[in-house]
């Protein structure tokens, strides 16, 4: 109950933080791996290049899907800003529904934007269904489809490293997040402005996906101070003997 | 008006609510009602799969036809999934000659490609302090040093005080990957809850 209770806390925040920044947008600290990706998004556009978007291999039936669903958000906001672009964004995905999704959301970014004619089903790929293949199908498109800039947001492991150093052997750039830990070890060795931690669910908000995205980051934070005071207080009552 | 995104997010966030209720609630239709539906989410996930292999298949397909680079190996992805799939429907996933095919080609490259990623991982630490020469990139690499130095045996027996450095730095490693896991749980709670109230509709043409 006390669970469903700060879920339902939750959710009224986000709800009425929601509204409240729609009428006074935040001011967000600066992330230097997000100004490289909104630098990334105009250079793309602007030199004919290609932005390449990898949301990992999370299963949205368990609780990797956060950090797609996360990728998913950004995605719609990359693709409505880039659907000028003479070369379309490419989004790859280990992960079946993961890919059906991101064809989805492409789709609906390109008609947002007003330019449904240019959206190509092949933009949205499924690069494999376990880690390594799945790796090893994004490292083809990294070398193959004249990337400049490579965006890895999701849920991904070790196999990270592989698309890491494909990025790196074509000199794109490469903004990385990741919800697993040796993953962000990974990508802290190999990127040059590291995501660390939750910083990968900051991305919609950082890339202007609207108001929801600012509040929930409002909304972690609340949270997150509650924790911190509910540790110290059981630290403070186990110290005491008392729990 | 399009119909198609109301009904779908309509779906959507009502199966989200009931699925999430099913967990706290014991209340009968609520735990029934989340079998039903997850038990319907696996076998769309399932037909998923066969979508996704089919996006593959096309996606290759389209590379060939238009002479892309690469094309020559889409040509023989599309064979082997090809003969791969015929062969596994026929004869079942336990035929030996099914059973071959995965432990003679599949495990194998995935098994060359996890020993590439040990070499990929000691280059991408030689190249850190090329990328950014600040006080972070060098604690992360001293203590990535120190800790596999202190875990790893050696031709001489554990190094001296590899118990205190397994307690020190364990207890901080430990400290900080829960926080980081802290982190990453409030950002997925919080992603699920757009999702779920229909703030975030990554699906039906939204």
């Amino acid at each position: 109950m006390i669970a469903l209770g700060l879920l339902g806390f939750a959710a009224v925040l986000l709800l009425g933080l929601t509204l409240w920044r729609r009428r006074s947008p935040a001011i967000l600290r600066p992330i230097d791996a997000y100004e490289r990706l909104n630098r990334a998004v105009g250079l793309a556009v602007e030199n004919g290049t290609r932005l390449h978007i990898s949301l990992g291999r999370g299963n949205l039936f368990t609780a990797r899907g956060g950090s797609a669903l996360a990728g998913l958000a950004m995605l719609r906001r990359l693709a409505e800003r880039t659907s000028a672009s003479d070369r379309p964004p490419i989004v790859t995905s280990g992960d079946a529904s993961l890919t059906i999704l991101s064809q989805d959301t492409l789709h609906s970014g390109y008609r947002a934007a007003g330019a449904e004619e240019q959206y190509r089903f092949s933009t949205g790929r499924l690069t494999g269904l376990t880690p390594f293949s799945y790796a090893a199908g994004t490292m083809t498109v990294e070398h193959d489809e004249n990337v400049s800039a490579n965006v890895v947001i999701g849920d991904l492991g070790a196999e990270s490293a592989l698309i890491a150093e494909a990025s790196d052997r074509e000199n794109s750039s490469l903004i990385a997040a990741s919800d697993d830990l040796s993953a962000q070890a990974i990508f802290y060795a190999s990127s040059q402005e590291p995501l660390i931690g939750e910083e990968l669910f900051a991305a919609g908000a950082y890339v202007g996906a609207g108001a929801s995205h600012e509040a929930s980051l409002q909304v972690q934070d609340i949270l997150r101070w509650l924790i911190i005071v509910a540790i110290l207080a059981g630290s403070f009552l186990k110290f005491l003997g008392m729990i | 008006m399009r119909i198609v995104p109301i009904v779908s997010a309509i779906i959507a966030v009502s199966a989200g609510i009931i699925v999430l209720l099913g967990y706290f609630v014991s209340i009968e239709p609520l735990p029934g009602l989340r079998l039903l539906l997850i038990d319907w989410g696996i076998i769309i996930a399932g037909m998923a799969v066969l979508v996704g292999i089919f996006n593959l298949v096309a996606v290759q397909m389209e590379k060939i036809r238009t002479r892309q680079k690469g094309g020559v190996y889409g040509a023989l992805l599309v064979l082997s999934l090809i003969i791969t799939f015929g062969f596994g429907l026929l004869l079942g996933p336990d035929n030996p000659f099914m059973r071959m095919a995965v432990d003679a080609v599949i495990v194998p490259v995935e098994a060359a490609l996890m020993a590439m990623l040990a070499v990929t991982l000691i280059y991408a630490s030689i190249r850190l302090f090329r990328r950014r020469r600040d006080a972070m990139s060098v604690l992360f690499l001293v203590a990535a040093v120190v800790f596999m130095l202190a875990m790893m045996p050696t031709p001489f027996g554990p190094i001296p005080g590899d118990w205190f450095i397994l307690l020190v730095e364990g207890a901080i490693a430990r400290g900080g990957a829960r926080g980081l896991l802290i982190g990453i749980a409030l950002g997925t709670l919080l992603t699920g809850l757009r999702v779920m109230i229909g703030v975030d509709r990554p699906y039906g043409d939204n």
